[in-house]
């Protein structure tokens, strides 16, 4: 993927040049290895800045919210739906934009460079689902991938079992909120864990907050995460926190055939009601 | 909103959901029923309960 560099340049610089875009949204180098940093690049002169490879973790979409100017966004196949998140939400109009797409190979884990990161590994949208501009030729998609082995595992566990899988996986997790600054998903100008009238969860990490923060993200992220892995790859304590979301992904598709961020012409799960909607949790 | 939470280890049965309007009272009387058997066949929980003392 390296060599999409030229061709990234190329865009973001004539686009700058002749004034379609006020800024260009991507990535560069960052300061800590095998980890590039988001940036905002203003100026043609700077676009020499820009990189592209497969440590493009965090996800660009998280740049975009509530912003005014006209951007130019560098994007991969879960950038996009996170794109037509945002559109569908309001939090961008699809005219400010100029969609510069990246058909992706993957990127690979933050800890182990030999491998994909793991959300790649069963990703199924790897070219963007919207774009104005591409930097390459399409990707072939993945194709016979199993997305839901590591849910099913947890499913077929007995009660007590579940709680103690969870109950490790969360530790370790000092509430630093790095996952839901990265994840476009969570741009609540006071989020539920900061309110105070009513204080709805403890601010400390007695593991039952740390859990309830977990749990109550991922459902505010229900029928919208796109499975893009920025969470996962922005946590200094490896938290595996995408085993809370991938179940909802996991009953959007099973209860609602839905996936998150494809089009633009519909509207999301948890947004609409259909007569035939499943209720079979009601009694 | 069951899904996740029995997923993650709240015992199914613990949480429950209904919709009855306020002319259905033997509906009513009836899921009440229910919930409080069902409830009081799991015990108490010892799952999602903080134990560091003080609250919040
Ligand atoms: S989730 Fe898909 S599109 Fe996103 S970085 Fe991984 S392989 Fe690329
Ligand atoms: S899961 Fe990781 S990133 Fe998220 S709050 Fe915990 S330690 Fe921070
Ligand atoms: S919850 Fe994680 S995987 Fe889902 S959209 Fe947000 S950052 Fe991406």
């Amino acid at each position: 993927m390296e060599s999409y560099i030229g061709k990234i340049k190329e865009i973001s610089e004539r686009l700058l040049n002749d004034g379609t875009v006020e800024c260009v949204v991507g990535f560069r180098k960052g300061t800590v290895a095998l980890t590039n940093e988001p940036c905002m690049i203003t100026k043609a002169s700077d676009v020499q800045d820009l990189v592209w490879d497969e440590n493009c973790r965090l996800n660009l979409a998280n740049y975009l919210t509530g912003r005014k100017e006209k951007i130019a966004v560098i994007a991969k196949g879960c950038d996009s739906r996170n794109i037509v998140n945002h559109i569908i939400e309001n939090k961008i109009s699809r005219e400010q934009l100029v969609i510069i797409g990246v058909p992706c190979k993957g990127m690979v884990d933050k800890n182990n460079p030999e491998v994909l990161q793991a959300n790649c590994a069963t990703c199924l949208h790897r070219n963007p689902v919207i774009y104005d501009e591409l930097c390459a030729d399409l990707v072939e998609e993945q194709k016979e991938v199993d997305r839901y082995e590591d849910v099913r595992k947890i499913e077929a566990m007995e009660t007590q079992d579940k709680w103690a899988f969870f109950e490790d996986l969360l530790t370790g997790c000092t509430r630093c909120y790095a996952c839901k600054n990265a994840c476009p998903l969570c741009y609540c100008p006071t989020c539920f864990v900061d309110e105070s009238q009513p204080q709805w969860i403890g601010k400390g990490t007695d593991p039952i907050d740390i859990r309830t923060y977990h749990f109550l993200r991922a459902y505010h992220c229900a029928g919208r995460c796109t499975d893009c892995g920025a969470c996962e790859a922005a946590c200094p304590q490896n938290i595996k926190m995408r085993h809370f979301t991938k179940k909802l992904e996991k009953d959007c598709n099973e209860l609602y055939g839905w996936e998150a961020g494809l089009t633009v012409d519909q509207r999301p799960p948890l947004d609409s009601f259909k007569v035939d909607d499943p209720d079979k949790f009601i009694m | 909103m069951k899904n996740l939470m029995e997923h993650m280890g709240v015992e199914p049965g613990r949480l429950q959901f209904s919709w009855i309007s306020s002319a259905e009272s033997t509906k009513f009387v009836d899921v009440v029923t229910k919930v409080t058997e069902s409830v009081k066949a799991l015990g108490p929980n010892t799952n999602y309960v903080k134990k560091s003392g003080a609250k919040g």
